[in-house]
């Protein structure tokens, strides 16, 4: 079902659909439920993500708690069959729409990992607060979640009470793009990304000649051009079992390689329409109403959420190089 | 047309690549090599340094076949591909290994792509173990292939070829040469006594290069009627992925000595490897050398399955090893510290092969200006 999942979503992304609405619950609850749920979880909760009946958020990071995460403070205490939940959490996709969030709260706070648990949070409710927070590039998106005597029964509780940072790792090399549920991002694939910046230094004229006709900025393109064509071989070569160098040592670098190749892209795209790349959304002389500086701005989505490129470095290293843990 | 999924490395392949890789265990290349390499002589005054020949190696490289793995058939090779022969490569960089064998590869591919009768029974003749230098540079180095400072006038070869690898060790050399229909390769017999062949000193101790200066030396043509720099052209593809496959191999070696080095040296009371300032660099190595490793098979792949992609994913694969060359050759002697600086350390062997590879057939920009021409 997982690798439908990715055919499925490699479909989507060719056909240039901008946002894909339940990437939350498709690429994050899934392989989540699928790996550590229970059955009755299972029932319950994969055919409304499927249907998109039901919208799903991540409640990880806290104000406190963002590189550090397992440092999270939300409290749970259990009174009967439920848990009560306090605290907060920040940059929440989709948290205005969502009916369930992946939540991580604090059992137990002499324990740092093991004091952890896992939970599926019902959003509608009087104990959960969503208030938008605004983008760099004056967007919102993404939300802080205010958690006041929250309850959650303990069957919506995935794995052990105090496992849940285990659980969530599980979360996480998904959101990675290294786990069971790769690939059900939204946006546009880096390829079409790439066609697209060659076209833009073809069609912008500066200082009497082409953009691709400057050698400087045709290598600085073609370079870029080079490693997206080396994501794309790297995706291949890291199913073939004789040439990977170890099952995660390609997909671990997935989420590092591919934001920050995005990135590249969009400030090679701004470089060539030069002052132009300062008209934004809503300008009517804006090339492309915009799209470049703000997708620009976007990459940094990329860069920092979900295990920042920094943590991603310490993760290769240790993981995949066996150097010593940076704590 | 497309490529298959593994990159062509079926079983075989596989198995072939570690045949090799095993072989090159057994002999302990680095150690036989280190005397002659390193040692305490001083290989930068004096003479310019005798070229590194193991002839007992070269000897059992050949009982193994390695040397005719992509040899066709007819002419009594084994008649794989450029896949078979890149894993090949790959082995040969990450040993570091001075092997008359890098240049009977790309060789292999020039006299392929030559298909003529002369080019076919030099391939036989390679068959049985002869070994094959070429001679395909003018002075200065240019990266274009039909710029060979060499003349063919009267039925002789006259003028120098300039950067030819392997020149003091091997029998027969393929040169470049300007006859009066454009560029054509000839065949020259290496110990001929009109063919001076003059060392140069070189930073890089794995190879040996030279200069050869032919004065009116006999020659049998390989192409005719100027169709020399077509074939070359046609080979590029080969000798850019085959160059390239070294490189991945020396990166990966490096990346792999200096990760290894940073968890057992010790400052400030830790593995240096646990200091992040130490520990992303390795790991920017590392994606460096696979973007570089898939890169390079997709090349070989494309070579021997979907031929109008090859030179696209030759530059590619080129593009991005001669960066990474530069790259982990830096980060491997920077991270090891002093060591690292000294004679002492196995990095500088490799830090200077890469150093070479870097520019051979073209560097990274080379490649990029001749990708951009095909976007």
């Amino acid at each position: 079902m997982t690798g439908c999942q990715q055919i499925a979503s490699a479909e989507v992304r060719a056909a240039g659909v901008p946002y894909f609405i339940n990437w939350i619950g498709l690429g994050m609850a899934v392989p989540t439920l699928l790996e550590c749920g229970t059955e009755a979880q299972k029932e319950t909760f994969l055919p409304p993500i499927f249907s998109a009946e039901h919208i799903w958020c991540q409640g990880f990071s806290e104000p406190g708690a963002g590189s550090d995460l397992a440092s999270l403070q939300a409290s749970a205490v259990k009174e009967g069959d439920q848990w009560i939940i306090n605290g907060s959490k920040v940059w929440t996709s989709l948290g205005h729409f969502a009916q369930y969030m992946l939540l991580l709260a604090r059992q137990d706070k002499s324990d740092k990992y093991g004091g952890i648990t896992y939970f599926l949070a019902p959003m509608d409710q009087p104990g959960i607060t969503v208030k938008p927070i605004h983008k760099m590039t004056g967007e919102s998106g993404f939300n802080e979640v205010f958690l006041d005597n929250a309850i959650v029964g303990d069957h919506l509780r995935v794995g052990n009470v105090g496992d849940g940072w285990k659980v969530a790792m599980a979360t996480l090399t998904s959101e990675r793009g290294a786990g069971v549920g790769v690939g059900a991002v939204a946006g546009e694939s880096p390829m079409l990304v790439m066609e697209q910046v060659i076209q833009l230094a073809k069609d912008t004229r500066r200082n009497g000649r082409r953009v691709w006709d400057d050698p400087v900025w045709r290598d600085r393109i073609v370079k870029v051009y080079e490693r997206t064509e080396a994501s794309l071989y790297n995706g291949r070569r890291a199913r073939v079992k004789a040439l990977n160098g170890g099952a995660m040592r390609i997909p671990l670098q997935g989420k590092l390689t591919g934001s920050e190749i995005s990135q590249s892209l969009h400030q090679i795209a701004l470089g060539i329409l030069g002052l132009k790349s300062s008209l934004y959304v809503g300008d009517e002389n804006a090339p492309a109403n915009g799209k470049w500086p703000l997708g620009y701005m976007n990459t940094y989505t990329g860069t920092i959420s979900g295990g920042s490129s920094e943590i991603q470095r310490n993760i290769l290293g240790e993981r995949v190089l066996g150097l010593a843990k940076s704590k | 047309m497309t490529t298959p999924k593994d990159f062509g490395f079926n079983d075989d392949i596989n198995m072939l690549k570690d045949t090799y890789a095993k072989f090159l265990l057994e002999q302990k290349t680095i150690e036989a090599l280190r005397p002659s390499l390193s040692g305490t002589e001083d290989p930068y005054h004096g003479a310019p340094r005798q070229a590194f020949f193991d002839a007992q190696n070269w000897q059992k490289t050949v009982e193994l076949g390695m040397h005719a793995v992509a040899i066709p058939e007819a002419q009594g090779g084994i008649g794989m591909g450029l896949v078979a022969a890149t894993a090949i490569a790959e082995e040969i960089g990450r040993s570091a290994l001075p092997t008359p064998l890098s240049n009977n590869l790309l060789a292999t591919f020039l006299l392929r792509a030559a298909n003529t009768q002369s080019a076919n029974q030099l391939l036989e003749e390679m068959a049985e173990g002869v070994s094959v230098g070429l001679a395909l540079y003018g002075e200065d180095g240019s990266l274009e292939t039909d710029s060979t400072d060499v003349q063919f006038l009267q039925g002789k070869l006259v003028g120098t070829a300039w950067y030819v690898t392997d020149a003091q060790k091997c029998e027969v050399l393929i040169v470049a040469a300007q006859t009066q229909d454009g560029v054509d390769l000839f065949r020259v017999n290496r110990q001929d006594a009109t063919v001076s062949v003059a060392p140069d000193r070189i930073v890089d101790l794995t190879r040996d290069q030279a200069g050869v200066t032919f004065a009116s030396s006999d020659a049998a043509p390989l192409t005719e009627n100027g169709q020399g720099a077509n074939c070359l052209n046609q080979a590029l593809p080969a000798l850019l992925t085959l160059t390239a496959a070294d490189i991945a191999g020396a990166a990966e070696w490096q990346l792999q000595a200096t990760a290894d080095y940073a968890k057992v040296r010790q400052q400030f009371d830790r593995p240096i490897g646990f200091f992040q300032a130490v520990k992303h660099p390795i790991v920017d190595m590392m994606i460096a050398v696979d973007e570089t490793r898939s890169l390079v098979y997709q090349a070989a792949a494309a070579f021997d399955f979907d031929p109008d992609d090859a030179a696209r994913c030759a530059h590619l694969a080129k593009s991005s090893a001669s960066d990474t060359a530069e790259f982990c050759a830096n980060r491997s002697t920077q991270l090891h510290g002093g060591i690292g600086f000294t004679w002492e350390a196995d990095v500088q062997i490799y830090h200077k092969r890469q150093m070479h590879s870097q520019f051979m057939f073209g560097d990274g920009i080379w490649q990029r200006e001749k990708l951009a021409d095909l976007l």
